[in-house]
């Protein structure tokens, strides 16, 4: 008992010795160690590199915000209130990280997750045994609400692509297995895929693969599954492919939104409206901007 | 044609814009006779709503002749419609549930990804509000293109004026919902927070629904005064500590159900409010929900809680162990219009209901953007305006005459 109340008061010391330490340091360095300047210069990085690679978005928001109050009021508060609005952004953006790297932490046993592939993600995605080295998988479901034969009849007739596929500009059969698709690719080139159908199960299963002579390597899979009783059909699209150029024609394909992974969501979005409503909706409409046409959609 | 376009905060034009053009087959285009400025325009207005874009067609309350149609369209040239604000395809798994406003196809493909990003799932569209639901122009003009209208419109008969359907565009039906959304019993108190045309509405449609009270919450004297001609007791917050007011006027129960008529910008000079206004002004929020929070407190411990007020993000501060412990049902969207058109156009021809009391101001499309001033700064005694593109033209006819008559 007294050895305890000893070992607290010594711990207790160490405390205080090591707050008061704190504070003298803190003392030492003071506020006036730091100039006007740097303190300028310093809320001056955080506004503008710092901030960036978190929430781009945010600061570039800020800044407008910031510039707008400059202009009203001349800054001031509004600084003040931006900066501790870009610390919790940054703060919160930490956490987020934390957690990130936590969930990612797997152990060594098989995936147990009852998901499709496409949705594996970090390491799960790393171990799954059908990713090859730099292809890309993407994928995506939608319900749509028509019997799953009508649904699979459409697809299979590869010719309707055009009407709810953004960038496949043309496909022309070849035989009853093969077809030459143009697809639009950044900066307005186009290129060509030859593909063969690899796999077909009428009303369930259609696959392709691109031929070798093709300029990208990309192979399909689109499975259509009954939903629960009147609820339509699961369609499940499936795409792997080698993106152009590697990397950079990535990052292109993403800037231009032509990436394989928005492209295939708004497709089968686009393949839904067209099976559910018979048309697929734009918002072709009038505004006052007048570079667009009141028939021409507007993102 | 001439348009109100949005070009920034507190930044509305009357522009002329190119006509409408029918896209699509089930395409209509109807030339508006009567359109409104609806309390939720005033989050465009105060640019609390993303995705809107300088030179946007803003206005969702219209209604007009079809003068136009596509070859799949059920209309008729010539047929009056009211046109609901909400656009649905009639077809997918929410609009044959009945859940028109979560349709999954209206909202084209290239703007529902901002919503889906946001929300979780893309929203249905909507005219004349923003990118997120849909970036189709609105009704605050001359002429409408609108896309699936033979699910949409309702055909009116020839009798009825203008200003007794108008407001089955939206803040009827709205109103309408919410009330149903607070599930009522006999024998309830309801409580609605804010009394706009949407709170007016709900208020009149709680009572009709067989309420046995109804308590309206609001700091606008006209606005009350309204409110108390529906048959309303009503409490100024200004004057009365409003959660301690419910009580005692429940003795100690607390209101069956209560309706949040106001969203996201809420007004009231407390703590909470002030700080989500500081927030919403740095980007840190989107939400200023300081009524739907002393609604949540105010409610008896397993009642409804129904939300028609617009919210468009995450809110701080949110009473969430109160909804959790006092067991609290929610129930909450945008109006599945579709549903109550009908229904509603019979109480009106019926006249159960009063769509005109709280008409105040009737104005030529012309004026809009002044009348978006007024709508914004003057609640007080601007309850509700609506835009006349017709009127405009009535009256620039004798103006030449007044010219000539004035000396030389």
């Amino acid at each position: 008992m007294a050895k305890d109340i000893h070992e607290n008061e010594a711990r207790d010391k160490a405390v205080v010795e090591n707050n008061r330490r704190e504070v003298e340091r803190a003392g030492k360095q003071g506020p006036a160690d730091v100039s006007d300047d740097e303190i300028d210069a310093r809320a001056e990085r955080a506004l503008n590199s710092e901030a960036e690679p978190q929430d781009r978005g945010a600061a570039f928001r800020s800044r407008r915000y910031e510039q707008k109050r400059d202009r009203r009021d001349g800054g001031g508060s509004s600084r003040a209130l931006i900066g501790i609005g870009l610390g919790l952004a940054t703060a919160g953006a930490a956490a987020f990280f934390f957690a990130k790297q936590r969930e990612d932490e797997l152990s060594d046993g098989p995936l147990i997750s009852d998901a499709p592939d496409h949705v594996l993600r970090g390491k799960a995605l790393e171990k799954a045994r059908n990713t090859e080295a730099g292809a890309a998988l993407v994928g995506r479901t939608v319900t749509v609400n028509k019997p799953k034969q009508e649904l699979y009849a459409v697809w299979r007739d590869f010719a309707r692509f055009p009407e709810f596929m953004d960038n496949v500009r043309e496909i022309v059969k070849l035989d009853e297995q093969r077809s030459e698709w143009t697809i639009e690719a950044p900066m307005g080139a186009t290129v060509k895929v030859l593909t063969r159908i690899v796999e077909d199960v009428p009303g369930t299963t259609i696959a392709w693969v691109s031929e070798p002579e093709s300029q990208i390597e990309t192979a399909g899979r689109v499975e259509f599954a009954d939903a629960a009783e009147g609820r339509g059909t699961f369609v499940r699209l499936v795409m792997r492919y080698t993106p152009p150029a590697g990397t950079i024609g990535r990052l292109t394909a993403k800037v231009l939104q032509r990436e394989p992974q928005i492209q295939a969501r708004r497709d089968l979005r686009r393949f839904k409206q067209l099976m559910e409503t018979g048309e697929i909706p734009i918002n072709a409409s009038p505004s006052g901007r007048k570079s667009e046409s009141p028939t021409e959609a507007t993102i | 044609m001439r348009a109100l376009t949005w070009h920034g905060r507190h930044d509305v034009r009357v522009d002329t814009v190119p006509d409408p053009e029918i896209v699509l087959p089930r395409d209509c285009i109807i030339k508006v006779t009567s359109t409104a400025i609806c309390g939720s325009d005033l989050h465009l207005y105060d640019a609390y709503i993303p995705t809107l874009r300088a030179g946007d067609v803003l206005g969702h309350e219209f209604m007009g002749e079809v003068v136009e149609t596509g070859t799949k369209s059920t209309l008729k040239k010539g047929q009056r419609v009211v046109v609901p604000f909400t656009i649905s395809c009639g077809q997918c798994f929410f609009c044959e549930k009945q859940q028109f406003s979560a349709c999954d196809n209206s909202n084209p493909a290239e703007t529902s990804d901002a919503s889906e990003t946001l929300m979780g799932h893309a929203m249905g569209a909507a005219f004349g509000y923003a990118h997120l639901t849909g970036g189709y122009a609105g009704g605050q003009a001359e002429y409408v293109r609108v896309p699936f209208s033979d699910v949409g419109p309702i055909v009116i008969p020839d009798g009825l004026d203008d200003d007794k359907v108008l407001f089955l565009s939206d803040i009827l039906p709205t109103g309408w919902q919410a009330a149903e959304n607070a599930d009522i019993e006999p024998g309830d108190t309801v409580a609605v927070w804010g009394c706009g045309p949407v709170g007016l509405f709900a208020i009149q449609s709680a009572l009709l629904m067989g309420a046995h009270r109804v308590i309206a919450i609001d700091h606008y004297p006209r606005r009350l005064e309204l409110a108390k001609q529906m048959g309303a007791e009503v409490l100024d917050y200004r004057e009365v500590e409003v959660l301690e007011a419910l009580k005692e006027m429940t003795g100690g129960i607390g209101p069956d159900a209560v309706i949040d008529c106001v969203g996201m910008e809420s007004h009231g000079l407390s703590v909470d409010n002030v700080l989500d206004t500081v927030k919403a002004h740095t980007f840190l929020g989107t939400e200023r929900p300081h009524a739907l929070r002393q609604a949540i407190i105010a409610c008896r411990k397993g009642g409804r809680v129904s939300i028609p007020g617009v919210y468009g993000g995450f809110a701080d501060k949110f009473p969430l162990g109160q909804l959790m412990e006092k067991g609290l049902s929610v129930k909450s969207g945008q109006t599945h219009m579709q549903r109550y058109l009908k229904p509603l156009l019979d109480l009106i021809r019926e006249d159960k209901i009063d769509t005109t009391f709280m008409i105040s101001h009737r104005e030529p499309l012309e004026k809009a953007a002044e009348m978006y001033r007024h709508w914004h700064d003057e609640q007080n005694t601007y309850t509700k305006i609506v835009l006349k593109p017709e009127m405009a033209k009535q009256r620039e006819t004798p103006a030449p005459t007044a010219r000539v008559s004035e000396p030389a």
